[in-house]
């Protein structure tokens, strides 16, 4: 078992875990996204009220995750795009954690600039 | 997944990005500034090239969305054949229905 579970160890393996689960998360996240834009339809004081909601820490916590796996998910599929499109380059690795990194600095920026 | 399914996963991926890269840059405006639901729909309302915008990312989003969660659950859980294919057009058809409401409702 050791050795068939061995390739779970490898970044590419994880980042290929982490681009699928970061894009169901955005799939289950997106309708309850469009419900919330959804209240403009009711005027100007529906949304307002969420956004007020949206102000509470907690839910800025929330919606730098949200950052970060729409980041995550956006530079992990240029990667895929780039693999599949582009000639081989050495350092798949390297770019896999590259993407990481990019996605973790773009929810610190967020955390920075909601809890500015 | 067949081939239409997947070329229409890359081009759509490929539309998002720079749409995706425009969005976390407006989510990061609107939060640095704080914006009211005031400050928001002044801008969007009316707006032709914000509702084509959203149009377009919302359309590429409910395609993209539906067929990676029809290759999940297609590799994930025992479903298959053409229960991945209702699955695949519910998410997808509820996306693009919603996503469009949304649209609407900050454009129009």
């Amino acid at each position: 078992m050791r050795g068939e579970a061995g390739h779970r160890r490898s970044a590419l393996w994880l980042a290929a875990l982490v681009h699928r689960l970061s894009g169901l998360a955005l799939a289950c996240f997106l309708p309850v996204h469009f419900l919330a834009l959804g209240l403009a339809i009711d005027g100007d004081a529906h949304l307002d009220a969420f956004l007020r909601w949206s102000a509470r820490p907690l839910v800025k916590v929330a919606e730098t995750l949200l950052v970060f796996l729409l980041a995550v998910h956006l530079l992990g599929g240029l990667r895929v795009l780039a693999v599949e499109n582009l000639a081989w380059r050495e350092g798949q690795r390297r770019l896999a954690l590259m993407a990481g990194g990019g996605a973790v600095l773009a929810a610190a920026l967020f955390l920075l600039v909601a809890f500015r | 997944m067949n081939v239409r399914l997947y070329l229409l996963q890359r081009a759509t991926a490929a539309i998002m990005a720079p749409l995706v890269l425009a969005h976390l840059v407006l989510i990061y405006y609107a939060t640095s500034r704080g914006l009211s639901a005031a400050d928001i729909l002044g801008r969007t309302r009316g707006s032709l090239v914000w509702g084509a915008f959203y149009a377009l990312f919302v359309l590429c989003a409910a395609v993209h969305g539906a067929i990676g969660v029809r290759a999940v659950v297609g590799e994930w859980t025992p479903l298959r054949g053409r229960a991945l294919d209702v699955a695949m057009w519910a998410v997808g058809l509820l996306l693009a229905v919603l996503g469009l409401r949304a649209v609407a409702a900050v454009v129009l």
